[in-house]
C-alpha cells in the first residue's frame, strides 16, 4: 500500500549499500545461545573471505561464551537468509551470496547453552 | 444627593450557554477562503465526517475553568516538590537502583509528553469541528505541563544521581531511546485522525494503565513521593485524555461505515507499536523496582486482557475486533521482561542507566511469578553472569545488535510458539531487504514501506559514521553520556557508592 500523504511521497532508503562507505551490513546469530540477547551486526567489506569472517568476526562476537571452545566446526551448520548454506572459506562474502543485510545463522549441534537453557 | 443610575445589568449566561459560546462559537464556515484550504489535512486519510456538530464533549470544560483548576493543582504540586527537596526525600527511597527507572522515565517518557504537546497543538489546529479542536488544545497544554512538571520533579534527583543531566539531547541520539522517539515521530507524521487513534485511543485509552500505574505505584512502593505527586497531578488530565480517545473512535465509527476498516487498521498498528514500546515497562516492573508492585504478566492480564477485552467486546457493535496479534502479546507475557532486561544487561556499557543481576530473593520472586519460564530459560544465565562478575569478568556484549526496522528494538523477541528461537521476519521493497522482530512490525512495514525505509536505525547510523565516531567512547561522547559514570553495572557505580555512604552515615546517626 502507499502512504496516505498530502503530496508526492518518495524517499531514498536510509540504509542502502552506498551509505556504508564500501562496507555491507552482515547479521550474525548463534542459535541456542541467547546469553547474547539478539543477533549482531557488522559492517564488512563485501570481498572479505569467509575464512576471515570465521576466524575474526565470529570469535569477536561469541568467544565469551563457555560453549565457544567446545564447538566442533566440522559439525557446525550454517543458514544464509533462512536457507541451509555451506560456506566456502576461500571465497568472498558477496561472491557466495552473502549480501547487504544478509543474515547468517550458526547452529552447533550438541551445544545448547548454559545448563541446556538455550542461553 | 444624586442618585446614581445603575446600568441595566447583562443577564448572566447559563453554564450550557457559556460552554457553547466558548467552544462551538469558536468555529465557523469560512467565506474568504474555501474550508478545504483552511483545513488541508481534514480529508486525505480517507476518514469521512458528515456532521462535526455530532461530537459530544462529556467534560464541558471551558478555558477559564480549565486555567483555574490547573493552577490549583500546580500550587499543590510545587509545595510537595519543595518539601521533598527540603527534607532530603532522595534519602527515603528504597535503594538507589530504583533511580534507574526514573532515568528511563526522564529520557524516554518525558520527551514524549513534550511531543504530545506538539502533536495535540497541531491536531487542535487542523480538525474542522470546534468540539474536538478545543479538547485537543486543552490536551496540548496538559501535555506541556506534564513534560514541565516531570522535568522539575526529577531535577532534584539530578543533583545526586548520574544519567539525568541531558535527557532531551539523549532522547534524540541514544540507541534505545530511538524506540520511544520513532514511535511518536511515526504518530506525529501521520494525519490528525491517525494521530488521535494512535495516541488518544491506543496509547492513552488502551495501554496507558500499563505505563502510568507501574511507574506511579512503583514510585509509591519505593518511597519516591515526588514522582507519586506529579502522577496524581496528571491523573485528572488523563481521564480527560482517555475520554477523548474513546470519543474520537466512536465518532469516526458512527460518522461513516467506510471509516471502519481504516480505524481497524490503525488500531491494529498502534496496538502493536504501543505494546512493543511497553517492553521497557515490563522490564522496569520485574527487574528495576527494589520493591515490586506486581509482575508484568499480572499487569498485562489485569489491564489488557481483562479491561481491554471488555472494551473490544463493547466496540464489536461497530464492527471493530480485538487488535491483531493480541494473541502474540499473550504468548510473550512470560518472557518479555526477561528478554528485555538481559538485553540491557548485555549493553549497559552503552546505556545511560545501570543494570545488575537480581539479588537472591529477587530471583526467587521471579521464579514464583514466572513458574513456567524463569528457572528453565532465564535463571541459568543470571547465575552464570553472577559468577563471572564475582570473578571480575562482568559480561558485556561487544557487538552491536541487529534492530527491527519498525519498532527499532534489538531483535530480542522469540518466536511466539518457541521462546528459545529468535523471531526473524523479513520483507523486500524495491530491491532492498528489511528485517523485523515480529509479524506485527512486518505488517506495519508492508502497509507503508515508504515511511519505514527512512527509519533512523541507531546501529546502522553508527556504521554510516553519523554518530560521533567508530568506537564506543566516541559514540558515548556524542550521546553526552559520561563513560564510566552513567553507564556500566550498578555494582561499583558512583550511584552505588553514594548510596552506600548515605546508608552508612544513617546507620551511625541511628547509633
Ligand atoms: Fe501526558
Ligand atoms: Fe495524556
Ligand atoms: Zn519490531
Amino acid at each position: 500500500m502507499a502512504v496516505a500523504a498530502i503530496g508526492p511521497y518518495e524517499f531514498q532508503p536510509k540504509d542502502r549499500l552506498e551509505n556504508f562507505h564500501g562496507n555491507q551490513v552482515v547479521y550474525l546469530h548463534w542459535e541456542d545461545h541467547l546469553m547474547f540477547c539478539a543477533p549482531v551486526a557488522f559492517p564488512l567489506p563485501p570481498a572479505m573471505p569467509f575464512a576471515a569472517f570465521h576466524d575474526q568476526i565470529v570469535p569477536a562476537a561469541y568467544a565469551q561464551h563457555p560453549d565457544f571452545v567446545s564447538i566442533d566446526w566440522t559439525q557446525a551448520e550454517w543458514k544464509l537468509d533462512g536457507a541451509p548454506f555451506t560456506p566456502d572459506p576461500a571465497k568472498g562474502l558477496k561472491e557466495q551470496g552473502i549480501g547487504h543485510k544478509s543474515v547468517l545463522v550458526l547452529r552447533t549441534p550438541g551445544l545448547t547453552g548454559i545448563n541446556g537453557s538455550h542461553a | 444627593m444624586t442618585t446614581l443610575l445603575k446600568e441595566p445589568k447583562a443577564k448572566k449566561l447559563g453554564l450550557k450557554e457559556r460552554y457553547a459560546h466558548l467552544t462551538r462559537g469558536l468555529g465557523w464556515e469560512t467565506t474568504y477562503q474555501p474550508m478545504s484550504k483552511v483545513f488541508p489535512f481534514a480529508d486525505y486519510e480517507g476518514i469521512k465526517i458528515h456532521d462535526w456538530d455530532a461530537w459530544e464533549d462529556p467534560f464541558r470544560l471551558t478555558m477559564d475553568a480549565y486555567w483555574k483548576y490547573q493552577a490549583e493543582k500546580e500550587r499543590k504540586l510545587y509545595a510537595v516538590i519543595d518539601s521533598f527537596a527540603q527534607n532530603n526525600g532522595q534519602m527515603n527511597i528504597t535503594d538507589a537502583r530504583y533511580i534507574n527507572a526514573i532515568k528511563i522515565f526522564l529520557t524516554g517518557v518525558s520527551p514524549l509528553e513534550y511531543m504530545a504537546h506538539r502533536g495535540y497543538a497541531q491536531v487542535g489546529r487542523h480538525f474542522v469541528g470546534a468540539g474536538p479542536r478545543v479538547a485537543c488544545q486543552m490536551q496540548a497544554i496538559d501535555e506541556l505541563r506534564h513534560a514541565q512538571t516531570q522535568i522539575h520533579t526529577i531535577s532534584h534527583y539530578n543533583k545526586f544521581f548520574d544519567g539525568l543531566h541531558d535527557s532531551r539531547h539523549m532522547h534524540d541520539r541514544v540507541w534505545y531511546l530511538s524506540v520511544p522517539k520513532s514511535f511518536f515521530d511515526d504518530a506525529a507524521s501521520a494525519g490528525p485522525f491517525e494521530f488521535l487513534t494512535a495516541i488518544s485511543f491506543s496509547f492513552e485509552y488502551v495501554l496507558t494503565n500499563l505505563l502510568f500505574v507501574p511507574f506511579m505505584s512503583g514510585a509509591a512502593f519505593n518511597g519516591d513521593m515526588a514522582t507519586v505527586t506529579f502522577g496524581f497531578s496528571a491523573q485528572s488530565d488523563e481521564s480527560r485524555h482517555m475520554t477523548l480517545g474513546l470519543e474520537i473512535i466512536k465518532f469516526m465509527l458512527e460518522q461513516d461505515e467506510g471509516n471502519v476498516p481504516i480505524v481497524q487498521k490503525w488500531i491494529d498498528k498502534w496496538f502493536w507499536r504501543g505494546y512493543r514500546l511497553l517492553t521497557i515497562v515490563a522490564m522496569m516492573m520485574d527487574y528495576m523496582l527494589p520493591k515490586r508492585v506486581m509482575s508484568w504478566a499480572e499487569a498485562w492480564e489485569m489491564y489488557f486482557e481483562e479491561a481491554g477485552g471488555a472494551l473490544f467486546k463493547d466496540l464489536a457493535r461497530y464492527g471493530i475486533r480485538e487488535p491483531k496479534y493480541a494473541d502474540v502479546a499473550r504468548k510473550e507475557k512470560g518472557r518479555l521482561s526477561h528478554e528485555a532486561w538481559c538485553t540491557f544487561y548485555n549493553y549497559t556499557h552503552a546505556a545511560a542507566f545501570h543494570t545488575w543481576v537480581p539479588k537472591e530473593e529477587e530471583l526467587a520472586w521471579l521464579s514464583e511469578k514466572y513458574p513456567d519460564t524463569f528457572d528453565k530459560l532465564y535463571r541459568p544465565r543470571f547465575e552464570y553472569w553472577q559468577k563471572q562478575q564475582e570473578a571480575g569478568k562482568r559480561f558485556y556484549n561487544n557487538s552491536l545488535p541487529q534492530l527491527c526496522t519498525v519498532c527499532q528494538v534489538p531483535m530480542l523477541f522469540t518466536e511466539p510458539d518457541d521462546p528459545t528461537k529468535i523471531c526473524f521476519r523479513r520483507a523486500e521493497h524495491k530491491g532492498e531487504t528489511y528485517h523485523f522482530c515480529s509479524d506485527g512490525c512486518c505488517d506495519i512495514f508492508k502497509d507503508e514501506p515508504e515511511k519505514y525505509i527512512q527509519s533512523w536505525l541507531p546501529v546502522h547510523q553508527i556504521f554510516q559514521g553519523n554518530c560521533g565516531g567508530a568506537t564506543i567512547p566516541d559514540v558515548l561522547a556524542w550521546y553526552h553520556l559520561n563513560n564510566g559514570v552513567d553507564n556500566l553495572d550498578y555494582q561499583g557505580s558512583p550511584d552505588q557508592q553514594l548510596w552506600d555512604a548515605w546508608m552508612k552515615d544513617r546507620g551511625k546517626a541511628g547509633g
